[in-house]
């Protein structure tokens, strides 16, 4: 169980992944009260969703880093 | 002046004096394999697809023939006034009695100069552990970030992003647009590995350059550019050229990529393999919440079993079982002692039975009455003359008496009835 509980829709897909699994790590280890089980559930059920979205859903998002001068950034000929 | 002999004492004919030679060639090593640098001349290339040609220099020239099937992976197009380095062996062609080069491969000069010059920078970086495979890290499964240090304007970097959309479309790509090749690609290279490192810090950078020739692939064996690479803090993937090419700026990536796109695959998942894998993470979850809770309620069972055992209702259970089990035993004890009863009733209504005059009637006894109907027991009521009535099993008859005797063994007490 992590200590701080994120909101899920603003984790990553490895953030909201790794919850998953400890979640799943804690239910498989046994000794939670059930009421933590219940708990437990209900949030790896949100990551799941959300995990199962963010791959259904994403988009690549493309950013240009300009390396340096502006001699660097024109436009070569490339002979590929 | 010594004249030759007049019959000498052997002559070969054409045939075995260039068999001969042949076999000369043949038997020597360096014919067999060997590296020449000469200029194309009276290049020829018919349809058969080999190609014949002279390579000669300032004073002297060898025919040279390049098969089609060696021709067809040449790299470099041919052409008179050429400066190349062929490799290859030297044969006779008997034919017309020429000694000729067959080509297996073949290079512009400078070639060979340009890969001495990598195999020397290679064994120093080597040396200088740069190359160490303990350095390698695995690029991370899940990046978030992912950098390419690419040509903008190339198919490799189109190539690439189609693939990263295709197949993890999860994460930001950064494009740290460089030039491939000339002078001034190195150092836009290491500029642009710098600056990423230390503003964006991606997850992993992918190094990516098109197929070319070895010229073209050139600024990726620029020692400053294999440094920065090996000196990166993100793990570097490389995909320069095609297949075959290796330069020094894969040995230093921490992973070494055949292609542009083979190096998108190397960093990053398979959308269909996250899916899968997330799917069966969330059935696990599913169960083994369904399987606590199902422990929980088996719990529960058992503590409301454990309750009604120890409850009053319980005990008042268990009295009016025994209160049951008492009152079967004495209808059991009951109806055993009636059976008894029954039992004892019918001996007697046996023996009853076996007394009845009847009984003894059919076993030939008869009954004699007198005429007033009392039953004849002795001797004595017998009177001479008497009337009787006779009762047998099936019925009576009358009779007188004649005569009587009396067994002299008997008393006379029954004579009084």
């Amino acid at each position: 169980m992590p200590k701080t509980t994120h909101a899920i829709e603003k984790m990553s897909y490895e953030q909201a992944l790794a919850e998953l699994e400890e979640i799943v790590a804690a239910l498989e280890g046994g000794e939670t009260s059930l009421e933590n089980a219940i708990k437990l559930y209900e949030r790896g059920q949100a990551l799941g969703r959300h995990c199962a979205d963010l791959l259904n859903q994403a988009e690549l998002r493309l950013q240009e880093l300009s390396v340096t001068s502006a001699a660097l950034s024109t436009v070569e000929d490339e002979s590929p | 002046m010594q004249q030759p002999p007049l019959f000498s004492p052997s002559v070969l004919t054409i045939s075995e004096l260039t068999r001969y030679l042949r076999q000369l060639f043949e038997s020597d090593e360096l014919l067999q394999d060997v590296w020449v640098q000469g200029e194309v001349s009276n290049l020829a290339c018919p349809s058969s697809g080999h190609i014949y040609l002279t390579l000669k220099d300032q004073s002297a020239a060898l025919r040279c023939v390049i098969w089609r099937s060696t021709a067809e992976r040449l790299r470099l197009s041919l052409q008179n006034g050429m400066a190349v380095e062929a490799h290859g062996e030297v044969r006779v062609y008997e034919v017309s009695g020429q000694y000729q080069l067959y080509i297996d491969l073949l290079r512009p000069v400078g070639e060979g100069l340009l890969y001495r010059e990598f195999l020397r920078l290679k064994a120093r970086l080597e040396r200088e552990g740069l190359f160490d495979p303990q350095r390698k890290r695995p690029p991370p499964q899940l990046p978030a970030c992912i950098a390419v240090v690419t040509s903008a304007s190339g198919a490799a970097l189109q190539d690439m992003l189609n693939t990263l959309r295709s197949r993890y479309p999860l994460a930001t790509v950064v494009l740290a647009a460089t030039p491939v090749q000339g002078d001034e690609a190195p150092p836009a290279i290491v500029a642009a590995l710098e600056k990423l490192n230390r503003q964006v810090k991606p997850d992993v950078i992918i190094v990516a350059r098109g197929g070319g020739s070895l010229e073209d692939l050139w600024a990726f064996n620029d020692e400053r550019v294999v440094r920065a690479i090996a000196a990166s803090q993100a793990p570097v993937v490389t995909g320069i050229g095609h297949e075959t090419d290796f330069t020094l700026a894969d040995f230093a990536a921490d992973l070494r990529a055949p292609t542009p796109t083979a190096a998108v695959v190397a960093a990053t998942p398979d959308k269909g393999d996250l899916q899968a894998g997330l799917s069966v993470l969330r059935r696990d979850l599913v169960a083994l919440y369904q399987g606590i809770l199902n422990g929980y309620r088996r719990r529960l069972d058992q503590s409301r079993l454990g309750l009604l055992r120890a409850s009053p209702l319980r005990v008042v259970q268990v009295n009016r079982q025994r209160l049951d089990e008492v009152s079967e035993r004495a209808r059991r004890a009951m109806r055993s002692r009636l059976q008894l009863r029954i039992a004892e009733l019918d001996g007697v209504s046996r023996r009853l039975a076996a007394l009845s005059p009847t009984a003894v009637l059919e076993r030939g006894f008869a009954i004699v009455r007198d005429g007033q109907g009392a039953v004849v027991r002795s001797v004595a009521q017998a009177l001479p003359g008497l009337d009787l009535c006779v009762t047998v099993a099936d019925g009576n008859f009358d009779a007188v008496v004649k005569d009587n005797v009396k067994r002299p063994d008997a008393g006379d007490d029954t004579m009084d009835v």
